[in-house]
């Protein structure tokens, strides 16, 4: 057999999508975590005062909390939460239209190809650079039928009732430790409120980037769907690399009022070095339908269990991910469902692909509560393994405390075989291209729930992090 | 014209699965516009043989392969397959999330060497399809994914007729088929066995011969072609078995 010349895939990458341009930082805190930076967080952003106490108790609980006792602990053990920068501003505030936006920002985003998007897609972009938005805009349609789509700092500023209804509802900051940094030093993120009845016709899109070297990114994000209304709202990201750890740490909470619609839909592919933990739990009432679509394609290790928790009776809850873990990277995703009420239904699709080193777990909590009778939930989980290295695991849990569920739970794992590989090239595709129709096709049924775009685009990176996997 | 010269050729094949001797030593041609027939008992390394022609990774091989007079014993099987060669497999492995249409695409392109675009595929293709009787909806199916055994040798014929090749094996095509699939397999492949092509049949049964008439008939026993003849041979062997071929076998050639 021939060797094919071994390809450094963070070189590649770096070429792609590693571009840096010079930034002029109006403010920034100091490295480290304490009161002090929390308040200058606070201070700078001008915010009311529950909001800087709630930072500020947070940080205690921060401080209070132990890093998780399971997962990854070698990798999580290397975090220096004292050599992180917890906030950075690019510009002064938001720009309100794209011919505002400074040139070196809009160069960055039109690499990763975001003009085009919202000429084509877009209903507003909310685009956010380093910790704060630059660029935010909504439709005027939107606006119209009372739709509000802003970044998080302005949304606390402009609809401060709303927000300080339901922030730290559905996560609060004592759930979890990184929850609780969140909490004290959040910046940025997407505020959307969806009025009663109203249906969002496009999917709202937000991209995000990490730009500097130790910085973190503590994206909030709330979004309230009201009775009967319908929203997507769609996140990627794109990163380029750098030498020593970012944490990225980011909150998402949705509320999903009755008979209400909401679809999340994430695709994150953050520079192999990023840290990517994170906490996304939506809340479901009756007759509410939630859909978590989570695609985690980059970082060094990512820790992600969207959650839904279905509180009102018949509520549907759906979490379809894909993971990819190239050398070095530990994915450790997966799904939670808790049923409180009566005949709500739930559904995970798991799938995950390790290849060469890298390391895919899945880890899902099903719960159905003593008096949620009539539940029915199916998990289904897919390690798909390449080469001889690659590793998968699995820690699915129930709790069940009624008899009249249905419960259907499947695992199953491949590897990348030889005999489709010898098929496939027996038709002339070379054996590059045969992994990645096969890559192709393990990742469709995911693939196939994403807006045109998002789907080419998650091809073009699957290919990109596929080269070299040759020989 | 020059005098014809073999579409493909095997000088002394040898093929081994780790230290085991499966193929010992095989030789012939197949020209322009012949059928030949390989015939054997089960279990006799009949798909080992065509396998490792085609460059299955799990085989070390020594002796020549020639296809189209071109020496391509070291070719990888997707540089055989685009300078012509086929195999048509037993046992069609599943591709589960590729559909038929955007796998047959990409193989069409690179046995062409060029993209085909899609409305001209697409018209091809149904065509195709409907000359082996098949729901155009099979196209958007996955590939060999849930599939019967017959719509599986279904497919791998209609794959015959999309990539054109100069030369092909098709291993156990007729296992597992009724009478009437086998009617319709059996007209594809007497569509692919143009004057330009050489055809290579591996069977256990004469079943399929009813229906695709082979110019020449190998008998494959013990690693060697234990007989040679017209295709009166497979009839013989549909009356008597393989057993009466053992000794002269056995006697050694």
């Amino acid at each position: 057999m021939s060797t094919a010349p071994h390809l450094d895939i963070n070189k590649d990458y770096a070429e792609r999508y590693g571009f840096s341009d010079p930034v002029a930082y109006f403010a920034r805190t100091p490295k480290g975590i304490n009161h002090e930076v929390v308040e200058m967080i606070s201070r700078l952003k001008g915010e009311p005062q529950w909001m800087r106490e709630a930072r500020h108790k947070a940080l205690d609980i921060f401080f209070a909390k132990p890093m998780p006792s399971w997962g990854n602990q070698e990798l999580l053990g290397r975090i220096d939460f004292e050599d992180i920068t917890y906030y950075a501003r690019a510009t002064q505030r938001p720009e309100t239209s794209w011919d505002d936006v400074p040139e070196n920002i809009k160069r960055t985003f039109e690499r990763l190809g975001i003009p085009e998007a919202e000429r084509k897609f877009l209903a507003g972009v909310s685009a956010q650079y380093e910790s704060e938005v630059v660029y935010h805009s909504v439709k005027k349609e939107l606006e119209e039928q009372g739709v509000i789509f802003l970044d998080m700092d302005s949304g606390l500023r402009e609809h401060e009732d709303i927000v300080r209804q339901y922030f730290g509802t559905v996560i609060p900051p004592n759930d979890n430790k990184f929850a609780a940094l969140n909490t004290a030093v959040w910046s940025g993120g997407s505020f959307i409120y969806v009025p009663p009845g109203v249906h969002v016709a496009i999917p709202l899109q937000a991209y995000f980037r990490i730009n500097a070297e130790r910085m973190g990114q503590f994206e909030r994000t709330l979004i309230i769907a009201d009775e009967g209304a319908k929203v997507h709202y769609i996140e990627g990201c794109t990163a380029p690399v750098y030498s020593s750890s970012s944490l990225h740490s980011a909150v998402v909470e949705l509320i999903a009022k009755k008979g209400a619609y909401i679809r999340y839909t994430t695709i994150q592919n953050w520079s192999h070095n990023v840290y990517n933990l994170v906490t996304k739990r939506a809340m479901a009432f009756e007759d509410a339908v939630v859909e978590w679509v989570d695609g985690n394609l980059g970082s060094l290790l990512t820790m992600k269990y969207p959650c839904v928790v279905l509180r009102g009776e018949r509520a549907h809850g759906e979490i379809l991910s894909i993971a990819f873990a190239g050398p070095g990277q530990h994915q450790d995703a997966g799904a939670k469902v808790i049923h409180l009420a009566p005949n709500t239904t739930s559904k995970i699709t798991s799938k995950s692909i390790s290849k060469d080193g890298g390391r895919a777990s899945y880890r899902g909590l099903v719960k159905i509560r003593k008096g949620a009778h009539g539940c029915k939930t199916t998990v289904e989980c897919d390690a798909l393994l390449i080469g001889a290295k690659a590793r998968t695991d699995t820690y699915p849990t129930m709790e069940i405390a009624e008899d009249d569920v249905r419960v259907e739970h499947e695992a199953r794992v491949s590897k990348l075989g030889d005999e489709q590989l010898f098929y496939l090239r027996s038709r002339g595709l070379s054996e590059e291209q045969a992994r990645l129709m096969i890559v192709n096709g393990f990742i469709e049924p995911f693939v196939k729930e994403l807006p045109m775009e998002y789907a080419v685009e998650l091809n073009r990176l699957i290919a990109l992090e596929m080269e070299g996997s040759v020989g | 014209m020059s005098e014809k010269r073999p579409v493909f050729a095997l000088e002394n094949l040898r093929v081994w699965v780790g230290e085991k001797e499966v193929v010992k030593g095989v030789s012939l041609a197949v020209y322009p516009g012949e059928v030949h027939a390989i015939m054997g008992p089960n279990g006799s390394g009949k798909t080992t043989l065509v396998q490792a022609v085609m460059g299955h990774p799990a085989y070390t091989v020594e002796g020549k392969i020639f296809l189209n007079g071109e020496d391509v014993t070291a070719r990888e099987p997707d540089e055989k397959a685009r300078k012509g060669m086929f195999l048509a497999f037993q046992y069609p492995v599943a591709v589960p999330g590729v559909t038929v249409a955007s796998f047959l695409r990409a193989a069409v392109a690179a046995r062409r060497g060029h993209d085909v675009p899609v409305k001209e595929f697409r018209q091809e293709l149904l065509r195709r399809m409907e000359q082996l009787e098949m729901d155009p909806a099979f196209a958007g199916r996955y590939l060999n994914d849930g599939f019967s055994g017959g719509e599986k040798k279904r497919l791998e014929i209609l794959q015959l007729l999309m990539l054109q090749p100069v030369f092909a094996m098709l291993d156990e095509t007729d296992s597992g088929l009724d009478i009437d699939a086998l009617k319709v397999v059996a007209s594809g492949i007497n569509a692919a066995a143009t004057p330009e092509r050489g055809l290579l049949l591996v069977t256990h049964y004469q079943r399929l011969l009813n229906y695709v008439q082979p110019h020449v008939v190998h008998v494959f026993m013990n690693g060697k072609l234990a007989k040679t003849a017209g295709p009166e041979l497979a009839l013989e062997l549909e009356a008597r078995g393989y057993d009466w071929l053992e000794t002269s076998v056995g006697g050694g050639a």
